[in-house]
């Protein structure tokens, strides 16, 4: 088993670059991302687990960045909302209005790729159980699920064709 | 007139920023310069502080200074001057910041904070207004005689009562004495809290010409800058408060928050920049959440259902500090019947203390508590009458012509409250009274509600606008609207679109707002932005317009009058081949021999609110409200009769706008506003032990509505003109969350048969009241 102790300079692979960065065991990845490597998208709502508003990928998956510590991500690849481009549900957020504020977005549109990655056939109520783990303030969730819905039929309908 | 623009839903102006993650809020701003503060709070909700130990903590790696109560002598508070930055000498409620530690870490700032011992001597603390106003109760603000306050509000010394706001119209005994039915109802609802997803943050740099920098997760930018140099002593030029994006505000970022503690905290160190962020807890607990209320509502009708008079008490949960707190219960005052004519009104609207955290403005601010009791009790007068729910309501609706509780007499911008009910009652599918069985266990009913809402702030609150123009003929619309989620910017760049006649994507917008190079706009806040900005900012457009015809005018040799500015072209009305393009005079126009005329335009617009009154002490008559927006809203729920489960399956709200500048922006704040009212009622709200701490104190425990919690929901509007607002719309913000609590609980009543009284209506509160044997 590999430990750290105090002051670290490692390597971190986040979206698609590698950064070297001084970290100790216990800073969360949130924190790091945020403070160290300047990837503001994350943003802190709770940093306990409830709100997802931190969440990235971690090696495809999508975790709560506030409830996983920088060193547990080392030689895996974190994906942020910053290394998200054009996609599908960053496209159908826009068009479906689906935030106010924005704070929860960078959450949800990270979450929601990671949904539609994993499970293109997602039926409602795995999005339901998948989704639930964000918290929005504004909108009331509706325009969220508008957004997610029509970024799953337009992801579908390009791929099958 | 850009008819392509009003009316339409265009992508807000920040889309793009938002779904990148490249929008900055106020916590993305970061330096290693910084230095960052923590905060220590106390575990008891009333003691006297005993002594405080900060030696270990100062002597921590990175920690620059630890500050108490005692090393600061100012109060701060936004309407009546009772809050010490820091506890002094006693912690009136249970998280309340009771030193602050500056490190130059958050992290060891953090730890610092925890290593500061605090002895306590414990008190009982007051948990309710009704305790804290018995004659033997504690008083819990001692020096509140000495407190500085604004005139409009009237503290009453030796009591726990921070302000009473009275209204006495008509004959309420004679209604009494007269009345065919009367019914009585008392309600309970407990304070919480916003839960706007981004906590406060504050940072402030003091520079060496004295001139403070403030960046702060604001609404009320230009409050913050007035309040500063009031508590400080500091100089209006020399204040500078920038707002970025904030990440949802909902009322709580409304006053001041961080602001005052920051200041204190960089001033220590030397004026260096200093950021304080709460943790989600601090965020709930440290600083303000809402008001909670207690209420007697008595209403008394004839044997038709006409009502005759209401007679009113209100007892608003302040908790320890007054804050917004003391104008939101006059706030509730102002309209505390609810949009219903009635002829005869008391009411004795209080701001009570207690040892709960306390509170600040709220997204209804008032009018959400208020509510509930009027709904709740027309829905039992609806029943001893036996009369359909939405009949007895609309008889009752208030029209123009009526006067309010204030006396001042509704005007032909009067919303059509009549048809909002007709329409809620046909998108619930008719048949309000009726409980509609769905299987052995499962009943169906519905519930509807009046809502009315009129923005309560300063008599002399204003907004402005400026417009400079680019080389391209586009221009950039600078106002001091705070952006919070709410899309304010992009209503107000469509009214400028249209009234300028050019594309949208050619008002450039500043998103942040700066009170050094901004306007100044009173807050975001009221739901007042669009209505008071978007004047200003059509009255820039006009006197852009004049200045752009008086260069054509003089270039083309064509009068004034003659010229239009449409298609992003100044041009002769008649003949609109002889024109100029709006990038030929945006920066002056010049002559192809090289010389140039005029210079750049620049238009300028202003509001300030009209003929804006108090209200008289005795009886409240005056005009402090501005425009009314009035609605109805309903829900259908599904509750099982054995166990207390239930659900919303449906929310609808129709509500009169006036205009819908922006359906997308507009439908946005209603179903957001419809959410946040359900959360409140169904599962929010602080839960405390019999010493006051507060046991939900986390995002973990305090609950909010979830993804797949949602019902459906169906918004309509209408569009009566508000005669004085842009292009005839008025405030919409916050009127959504009104109806909800008086509707979901009038479901639920009629579901169980049993009246329901408190919030939250958990499904465990309605399993006991299944449970309790009726007599
Ligand atoms: S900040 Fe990570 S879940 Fe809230
Ligand atoms: S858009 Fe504001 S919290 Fe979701």
């Amino acid at each position: 088993m590999i430990s750290y102790k105090g002051y670290n300079a490692v390597d971190l692979h986040v979206n698609g670059e590698t950064r070297e960065v001084v970290i100790k065991p216990s800073e969360t990845l949130l924190s790091v991302l945020r403070d160290k490597i300047g990837l503001t998208g994350p943003k802190a709502g709770c940093e306990n687990g409830d709100c997802g508003a931190c969440t990235v990928l971690l090696e495809g998956q999508p975790v709560k960045s506030c409830l996983v510590l920088a060193v547990e991500a080392i030689g895996k690849k974190v994906v942020t909302v910053e290394g998200l481009h054009d996609t599908e549900v960053q496209k159908a957020f826009v068009e479906e209005s689906g935030f106010q504020c924005g704070y929860c977005t960078a959450g949800f549109i990270v979450n929601s790729y990671a949904l539609l990655e994993e499970n293109p056939d997602a039926d409602a109520s795995e999005k339901v159980e998948w989704l639930s783990s964000n918290l929005c303030r504004c909108t009331g969730y509706e325009d969220i699920e508008k957004a997610v819905d029509s970024a799953q039929r337009i992801k579908n309908n390009s791929e099958s064709r | 007139m850009n008819s392509n623009v009003l009316g339409h839903s265009p992508r807000r102006k920040e889309s793009l920023d938002k779904v990148t993650g490249k929008v900055m809020y106020g916590n993305d701003y970061n330096s290693p310069r910084m230095l960052h503060g923590a905060l220590k709070t106390s575990p008891h909700a009333f003691a006297k502080i005993k002594g405080i130990h900060k030696e270990d903590a100062e002597k921590m790696p990175g920690v620059k200074a630890v500050l108490t109560g005692q090393d600061l002598k100012e109060n701060i508070g936004l309407y009546l001057c009772d809050k010490p930055p820091i506890a002094r000498n006693v912690a009136r409620h249970y998280g309340e910041v009771v030193a602050v530690v500056i490190a130059d870490s958050l992290a060891k700032a953090r730890e610092a904070a925890d290593a500061v011992k605090v002895e306590y001597e414990k008190m009982d603390p007051i948990l309710s207004p009704k305790e804290a106003l018995k004659a033997e109760a504690a008083v819990i603000h001692e020096e509140m005689a000495t407190y500085s306050h604004i005139k409009p509000i009237h503290p009453e010394p030796g009591s726990n009562v921070a302000n009473r706001s009275k209204i006495r119209k008509g004959d309420v005994k004679k209604a009494f004495d007269e009345a065919a039915f009367v019914v009585e109802t008392n309600m309970v609802i407990p304070p919480g809290d916003h839960v706007a997803m981004e906590p406060r943050v504050s940072i402030v740099e003091i520079k060496s010409t004295g001139e403070v920098h403030i960046t702060s997760s604001t609404q009320a930018p230009f409050v913050v800058k007035n309040l500063m140099c009031h508590f400080f002593g500091l100089h209006p030029g020399k204040v500078v408060v920038t707002a970025p994006m904030v990440g949802g505000g909902f009322g709580g970022k409304a006053g001041i928050q961080l602001e005052g503690l920051a200041y204190l905290m960089s001033l220590k160190v030397g004026g260096r920049p200093v950021k304080l962020v709460n943790s989600r807890e601090q965020d709930l607990l440290a600083s303000p959440g809402h008001i909670g209320l207690e209420s007697n509502v008595k209403i008394a009708s004839d044997e038709k259902g006409k009502l005759l008079g209401m007679d009113l008490t209100y007892c608003f949960n302040s908790g320890a500090y007054a804050d917004y707190a003391v104008n939101i219960s006059r706030a509730a005052a102002i309209s505390c019947t609810g949009p219903y004519n009635v002829p005869n009104v008391k009411c004795d609207s209080m701001c009570v203390y207690t040892n709960m955290p306390f509170a600040t403005a709220y997204r209804g601010f008032g009018h959400i508590e208020m509510a509930f009791g009027i709904e709740r009790a027309l829905d039992e007068l609806a029943d001893k009458l036996q009369m359909d729910p939405v009949e007895l309501r609309k008889l009752n609706c208030i029209k123009e012509g009526d006067q309010t509780p204030v006396q001042s007499v509704m005007n032909s911008s009067t919303g059509d409250l009549e048809t909002c009910f007709t329409r809620v009652e046909e998108m619930l599918g008719g048949n309000l009274g009726d409980v509609e069985t769905i299987n052995e266990e499962w009943v169906r009913a519905k519930g509807v509600s009046g809502l009315w809402k009129a923005p309560a702030m300063p008599t002399n609150t204003d907004a402005g606008a400026i417009l400079t123009f680019n080389g391209d003929g586009s221009c950039n619309l600078n106002t001091g609207v705070v952006e919070i989620g709410q899309g304010t910017k992009t209503g107000v760049a469509q009214i400028v679109a249209d009234t300028l006649d050019i594309p949208l994507e050619k008002v450039h917008v500043v998103m942040d707002v700066d009170t050094r190079t901004s306007p100044s706009d009173w807050a975001t806040a009221a739901s007042r932005g669009l209505f008071m900005a978007g004047l200003a900012a059509h009255e820039a457009c006009v006197d852009a317009i004049e200045q752009i015809k008086e260069v054509a005018s003089a270039v083309l040799r064509v009068s004034k009058s003659d010229l239009v500015v449409k298609d992003e072209r100044v041009c002769s009305v008649d003949e609109p081949s002889i024109g100029l393009h709006l990038s030929e005079v945006a920066l002056g126009y010049v002559y192809p021999n090289g010389n140039a005329f005029y210079g750049q335009i620049i238009g300028r617009g202003r509001y300030i609110a009209k003929h804006l009154t108090d209200i008289d002490q005795e009886t409240g008559k005056g005009h402090p409200d501005l425009e009314w927006t009035l609605g109805a809203e309903g829900v259908e729920a599904e509750v099982n009769l054995k166990t207390g489960q239930y659900k919303i399956v449906k929310a609808v709200c129709c509500i009169d706008v006036g205009k819908v500048i922006n359906p997308d922006l507009a439908l946005g704040q209603i179903v957001g506003g419809m959410a946040m009212g359900m959360g409140y009622t169904t599962m929010e709200g602080f839960k405390l032990n019999d010493r006051g701490q507060v046991t939900n104190g986390s995002l973990r425990d305090y609950k909010i509505m979830r993804y797949g919690d949602h019902p459906e929901y169906k918004v309509e509007f209408l569009e009566t003109p508000q005669l004085d607002g842009p292009h005839g719309a008025r405030g919409l913000g916050e009127q959504a969350v009104i109806g909800m609590p008086g509707a979901i609980g009038n479901a639920l009543s009629r579901a169980i048969g049993k009246g329901l009284y408190e919030i939250p209506i958990t499904s465990e509160r309605l399993y006991k009241k299944l449970m309790e044997v009726s007599h």
